[in-house]
């Protein structure tokens, strides 16, 4: 029973490593580009969300102010693309790495200085609720993340398979001129993705924020959902999905069956494992180039 | 303006392009010499962490700008040189000369064996995998407890060298002088590196590994060959760091320090021997720089003393943002434009330095 119900919790924390890790694979598909500051672009959505919910900052229904932030980071995703990413078109992957890792820091910074350094907790109608399935207690809120997490992920994947603008935002990834070639507009379409994933961070964050409090400093659970999309195998959606579960799975279990010290390795530990031996993560999508 | 006429091959090569350029570099030796009896010895001890700053830079250098390959990772590298100096000499009683070059002896095997699993992964799996080794390195040191000291970290001995004891509080100016005599040594290594065929070798795999394989190189040896060299510079410089700071633990070397080094090159310059020195630079002096605006700030305008947590690496970043987007070569970049505008006085054009237009492909198939 006790195993069911770390299974469970396990299952929730992933799925929000999953959500984080599905902002990573959703830019990583349509521009080539990986964001590093996609955990610190969660921060900042959940202290957005917190400064509009709050009793002792706006105070406003909770409801009304969950729109309001994920449609606030969605334009502050676009703009952020328009003002510097956009800048950055074409040249190598890991300029833009290097490139999102200080702004990661910047976001940290003005995080920090408008509310505060101190954990806070924001006040969702989920928190401290519980359901119960059969004799396993969950909380409510870990249900909403599951719930969220899993039909995001169908949603995207059917968007991405689907629709024409799924189809060209990968055409424009794969090759940027050729999909110049096709008519596509491939730098409107970059903008429009990190638009998406700006909003993609606000719900992470949301949801986040909701479990547990949040800091400034709480964006590094960034690099354990890259980890999560690169265990899952960066660029595919259901991959993203996998690795978090996994990540999510591994640390409560790790934490119980092996000794203190060691079990914080784990998650980085199987994420070197993997890279080793399927360099491009379980559901890769890379194979041999050929010239 | 200054033309020069190449009589033979050897002036391709030369350490020096001609005797103005071999000038400025021993005047400015000689004027790196003198610096203790110029300055305080807490400036001289400022001086210090930038050269061993520097010499981490070219260490993770000669791998990112050479080889393209990027590391998030070497921190670990560091605490490893750093480690085993100070391991090899406290426990085995090995004086410093012998255990210094065996730290980086030590730290370079360790990228050696980083490097055999990881060479075949490319540009960004490449950077997430090392810095998952970082973190794991960083859970052993805790955990090696018995040998490292573990949360509680070790001390640094006093240097011996040659029956004189060096202790960087005692006599700033004789750790100074160690540091500079090593970095020299690694600038004149690193250098030679460059026109030896190995060298040319790491600038073929990081242009394109599919030619450098079709011009006969083994891009995997070459790769961790690279690894070995950079984490070997990278552990001498973690060796001194571990002297420079008397006491170190775990957190000394954590994962915020590998990433800083990787923007410290980014920002003085990829691929020049100078950009790792001015990346230092502006690393060391950062913190100095902005505490001197903070108070100067808070004394002209009555504020009192200002504490705003997080603002160096805030700025860190903005300037890192700002050199990506407009000076892509860094801080090196600015001073060869404007090098070049001053040779060639009358005749500088604004497209000289242009970036090439280019696009991504994926290497995905779906």
């Amino acid at each position: 029973m006790a195993d069911l119900q770390l299974i469970m919790s396990g299952l929730a924390n992933g799925c929000i490593y999953g959500l984080i890790a599905l902002g990573f694979v959703l830019i990583y598909k349509a521009t080539e580009a990986v964001n590093f500051a996609q955990g610190d672009m969660m921060m900042l959505g959940a202290f957005i969300a917190l400064g509009f919910t709050n009793s002792d900052r706006m105070d406003l229904p909770f409801w009304l102010a969950v729109p309001m932030s994920i449609l606030l980071m969605g334009c502050f995703g676009y703009l952020l693309d328009r003002i510097i990413i956009r800048r950055m078109f074409g040249q190598s992957q890991v300029s833009v790495v290097i490139l999102t890792i200080a702004l990661g820091f910047v976001l940290r910074f003005a995080a920090g200085t408008i509310w505060g350094h101190e954990p806070q907790s924001l006040e969702s109608p989920f928190a401290g609720r519980d359901v119960s399935f059969g004799g396993v207690v969950l909380g409510l809120d870990e249900v909403v993340v599951i719930f969220t997490t899993v039909l995001l992920t169908i949603g995207f994947y059917f968007f991405f398979n689907n629709t024409k603008l799924g189809v060209a935002m990968q055409a424009s990834s794969q090759n940027q001129l050729a999909a110049y070639y096709m008519g596509i507009p491939v730098k409107r379409i970059q903008s429009l993705i990190w638009a998406v994933s700006g909003m993609m961070a606000a719900i992470a964050g949301i949801l986040f924020a909701s479990k547990g409090s949040i800091d400034p400093g709480v964006g590094l659970v960034g690099i354990k959902a890259f980890a999560a999309a690169v265990i899952g195998g960066m660029g595919s959606l259901p991959g993203a999905l996998l690795g978090g579960i996994i990540i999510g799975l591994v640390e409560p279990f790790a934490a119980r069956y092996v000794a203190a010290g060691y079990s914080q390795v784990a998650p980085y530990l199987l994420l070197f494992l993997v890279l080793v031996f399927r360099p491009h993560g379980i559901l890769a999508q890379i194979h041999r180039k050929k010239v | 303006m200054r033309i020069l006429f190449k009589t033979s091959y050897d002036d391709d090569i030369n350490l020096f392009k001609h005797n103005h350029h071999r000038f400025w570099y021993i005047l400015l030796f000689v004027a790196l010499l003198c610096l203790p009896f110029l300055i305080s010895d807490y400036m001289v001890g400022e001086f210090t962490n930038v050269l061993i700053w520097a010499l981490a830079g070219m260490g993770l250098m000669i791998l990112v700008g050479q080889t393209g390959q990027a590391s998030l990772g070497h921190a670990a590298f560091l605490a490893i040189g750093c480690y085993s100096n100070v391991i090899l000499q406290s426990n085995f009683g090995l004086p410093f000369v012998i255990s210094f070059p065996l730290a980086g002896l030590i730290s370079g095997l360790a990228g050696v064996l980083l490097a055999i699993p990881t060479t075949r992964l490319h540009g960004i799996y490449l950077a997430i995998a090392t810095l998952a080794a970082s973190i794991i390195i960083e859970d052993i040191i805790v955990l090696a407890e018995p040998i490292t000291g573990g949360v509680s970290g070790l001390y640094a001995p006093d240097i011996n060298l040659f029956g004189y004891s060096i202790n960087r509080y005692v006599d700033p100016s004789a750790f100074y002088w160690l540091t500079l005599g090593v970095v020299l040594i690694i600038v004149l290594f690193y250098k030679n590196l460059l026109r030896s065929p190995l060298g040319r070798a790491f600038a073929a795999v990081r242009d394109s590994e599919i030619s450098a394989q079709a011009m006969g190189i083994n891009v995997a040896r070459t790769k961790a060959v690279s690894f070995g060299i950079s984490t070997a510079i990278t552990g001498l410089a973690g060796a001194l760091m571990g002297h420079f700071a008397g006491i170190f633990t775990n957190e000394t070397f954590n994962v915020i320090i590998s990433i800083t080094l990787l923007l410290m090159i980014v920002v003085g310059g990829v691929g020049s021997i100078h950009g790792a020195f001015f990346g230092a630079i502006i690393v060391a002096f950062l913190p100095q720089l902005l505490s001197f605006f903070r108070d100067w700030i808070g004394n002209t305008f009555e504020l009192g003393s200002i504490v705003i947590p997080g603002l160096e690496s805030a700025v860190f970043g903005c300037i890192l943002i700002f050199f990506i987007l407009f000076e892509p070569m860094g801080i090196y970049g600015m001073w060869l434009k404007l090098r070049t505008w001053f040779e060639l006085f009358p005749f500088y054009r604004r497209d000289m330095f242009r970036r090439q237009k280019s696009y991504l492909k994926t290497e995905r198939m779906r």
